[in-house]
């Protein structure tokens, strides 16, 4: 990946300066051929990303006669010692986190490994676990409330189940059963995603590595530890690194089925940071939650990385 | 037929390899019968959701709530007629929406193919100073969670100027709230997008360029004859994972579409609950709003999955 070089021994002064002419040329075509993509970065990501920096330190407001004006660390010191919910939201974003990462990657893995079987009609079990990864969350999202709902399917099948004898609960409305309710459909939306991911590393795996492995002997279980497994390192990064970033932003189902509520139960940050900075028009706040949660997700993404990385 | 007569030959022999093959056979039965059991548990996990919103949108509300709690409510059983269907255009503008959807939609990928092929050929194929700085750079916002720009960004576009048609011609108003520029405009560019245009531009050898060039071909020449044409299935692969987001953008047409006739389908959703919810009604709504994107999907599953894993793994 080394630059242009024109370094071609030539006594030739005349071709040297065409060439040279024509590689001005390229370098200005090639600039223009990327310059609609470059601005359009520039304009709806780049300059975004220093408003983010610049508004958090501000009062700006969304519709305001006045200039915003500097106001320091201000929105970051009420961030932390004057807003509960943002607290809230902080510590329910890392919940949602800490369980949706694991079960869902877990999950996903071992239905790779269920859809990697060579028997017959196994694309359309993948086919319909992946159906719901391209139904849009708002749909799931509405459709689910339906079935949380304290006359809904979910208490419906329960009380079938039990004869009788469940007394119905009203899932989103209550604190303790909110969030775990939006982590099951959260996982149930996105596990197929990651089942395809999964399944692309498993047969990435060299086949003759797995001959080697049963010359030797080995039983299931060693040959998933000692082949599968290190043969998935990459692959594992990945989904963990794009699992952790994709429940951080956690948004939709929150706006759709519970607006945060009940009580915050399922305020999260990115749900705190539109309220504020958008319903609430207060701009400032907003960005400078919107901050805390880019430089949540870099930290940890990096340390991820640290952690997974081979030691070699 | 002729197993008969070979069996006679050695009976005793036959006997002893056939238990051991039945052994065999009978543990390699059994996984088999693990797997089938598994795959349809989690196929249909997966499925019923859906199959309960597609065969309720056909049902009054008085059925579907009989419905709850039987295997019926998964079943296309009892009074099924489109009158749900009638009841979406009757209460909210549902044309209008799909067809928001459409032109954003639309918009989006076509915009994103040219210009995000276009930076990929300058960066895989042309030799230029600071090519590797602007990968560096575009590969450093993958890193950047739309989340986080969203609510500044709202800020900017409302002093962006957008561009309107009025009877005389083009004119420029400040603010681009309510159009939609601002729903296709910020999804245009994407950096996995160049990433993978520049990697697989990149597997295209070189030498043809060399030869176009010698030829007297331009840039803008061979990009267009020579290399767009030989590589169908990345374009198919970027209008693949490019399309699935912004067909079910929400959080961003939320925020800068008030209007109601410029909003794409997932925020016209919230217009059923306004009154009292018709839960029949709304299960249309979704179904309507889903089924296109399963039908294309079923059709084109293969390079539907093949496509975000490839992603995946070389992202």
């Amino acid at each position: 990946m080394s630059a242009s070089r024109t370094t071609a021994p030539t006594r030739d002064v005349g071709a040297r300066s065409s060439r040279s002419s024509a590689a001005r040329k390229e370098a200005r075509t090639a600039w223009l051929m990327s310059s609609p993509a470059l601005l359009l970065l520039l304009l709806f990501l780049g300059i975004p990303i220093v408003l983010t920096f610049a508004l958090s330190f501000t009062n700006a407001r969304l519709i305001s006669p006045n200039p915003p004006a500097f106001i320091g660390l201000n929105n970051f010191i009420r961030a932390f010692s004057s807003d509960p919910t943002f607290i809230r939201s902080l510590t329910n974003t890392a919940f949602f986190a800490l369980v949706v990462v694991p079960c869902q990657s877990g999950l996903a893995l071992a239905l790779a490994i269920l859809v990697n079987q060579k028997v017959r009609g196994v694309t359309a079990f993948r086919t319909m676990i992946f159906m719901p990864v391209v139904t849009s969350m708002v749909v799931v999202s509405i459709l689910w409330s339906f079935f949380y709902e304290k006359d809904g399917l979910f208490n419906s099948i329960l009380n079938t189940l039990t004869g009788g004898g469940w007394t119905a609960v009203a899932w989103l409305n209550n604190p303790g059963t909110a969030m775990p309710a939006i982590i099951l459909l959260s996982i149930w939306q996105a596990v197929g995603l990651h089942m395809i991911i999964w399944l692309s590393g498993l047969q990435g795996i060299d086949p003759a590595l797995y001959e080697a492995a049963a010359l030797d002997g080995v039983n299931g279980w060693q040959r998933f530890r000692y082949v599968t497994w290190p043969g998935l390192h990459s692959t594992m990064v990945f989904i963990l690194v794009t699992i952790t970033i994709a429940a951080l932003g956690l948004f939709v189902q929150v706006d759709v089925m519970t607006s945060g509520g009940p009580q915050d139960a399922t305020s999260t940050l990115v749900y705190h940071a539109v309220r504020k900075g958008y319903r609430e028009q207060d701009m400032g706040y907003g960005s400078a939650i919107s901050l805390i949660f880019f430089i949540a997700v870099l930290v940890i993404s990096l340390i991820q990385r640290r952690l997974t990385r081979e030691d070699d | 037929m002729t197993t008969a007569t070979n069996a006679v030959d050695a009976p005793e022999q036959t006997a002893q390899r056939t238990v051991r093959r039945r052994g065999r056979a009978a543990t390699k039965r059994r996984s088999k019968i693990l797997t089938y059991l598994g795959l349809t548990v989690a196929a249909i996990v997966a499925v019923f959701p859906l199959l309960f919103m597609i065969f309720s949108s056909l049902k009054p509300d008085a059925q579907i709530f009989a419905h709850l709690g039987t295997l019926k409510a998964f079943l296309p059983v009892g009074d099924l007629s489109l009158d749900n269907y009638e009841g979406v255009f009757e209460r909210v503008p549902a044309g209008r929406f799909i067809a928001n959807s459409v032109i954003v939609t639309v918009a989006i990928v076509g915009l994103g193919l040219i210009v995000n092929s276009m930076i990929g050929f300058a960066i895989s194929r042309m030799r230029w100073k600071g090519k590797n700085l602007i990968l560096s750079l575009v590969l450093a916002t993958l890193m950047v969670p739309f989340e986080t720009i969203a609510v500044p960004l709202v800020f900017w576009v409302a002093k962006l100027p957008s561009i309107q048609w009025a009877v005389d011609g083009f004119l420029l108003k400040q603010g681009m709230l309510n159009t939609y520029q601002v729903q296709i405009l910020p999804y245009v560019a994407n950096a996995l997008a160049i990433f993978l245009f520049a990697q697989h531009f990149g597997d295209i050898p070189k030498e043809i360029d060399e030869a176009a060039r010698v030829d007297g071909a331009s840039w803008w020449t061979i990009y267009r004859k020579i290399v767009v044409p030989l590589s169908g299935p990345t374009f198919a692969t970027v209008a693949i994972i490019t399309m699935l987001p912004a067909w079910n953008s929400y959080l961003w047409p939320l925020m800068v579409v008030q209007q109601e006739s410029m909003r794409p389908v997932s925020v016209g959703m919230q217009y059923f609950f306004q009154l009292n919810p018709v839960w029949g009604q709304i299960m249309a709504y979704g179904t309507l709003i889903t089924l296109p994107v399963l039908v294309i999907f079923v059709l084109f599953q293969r390079s539907f999955v093949q496509s975000l894993a490839g992603t995946a793994v070389k992202g």
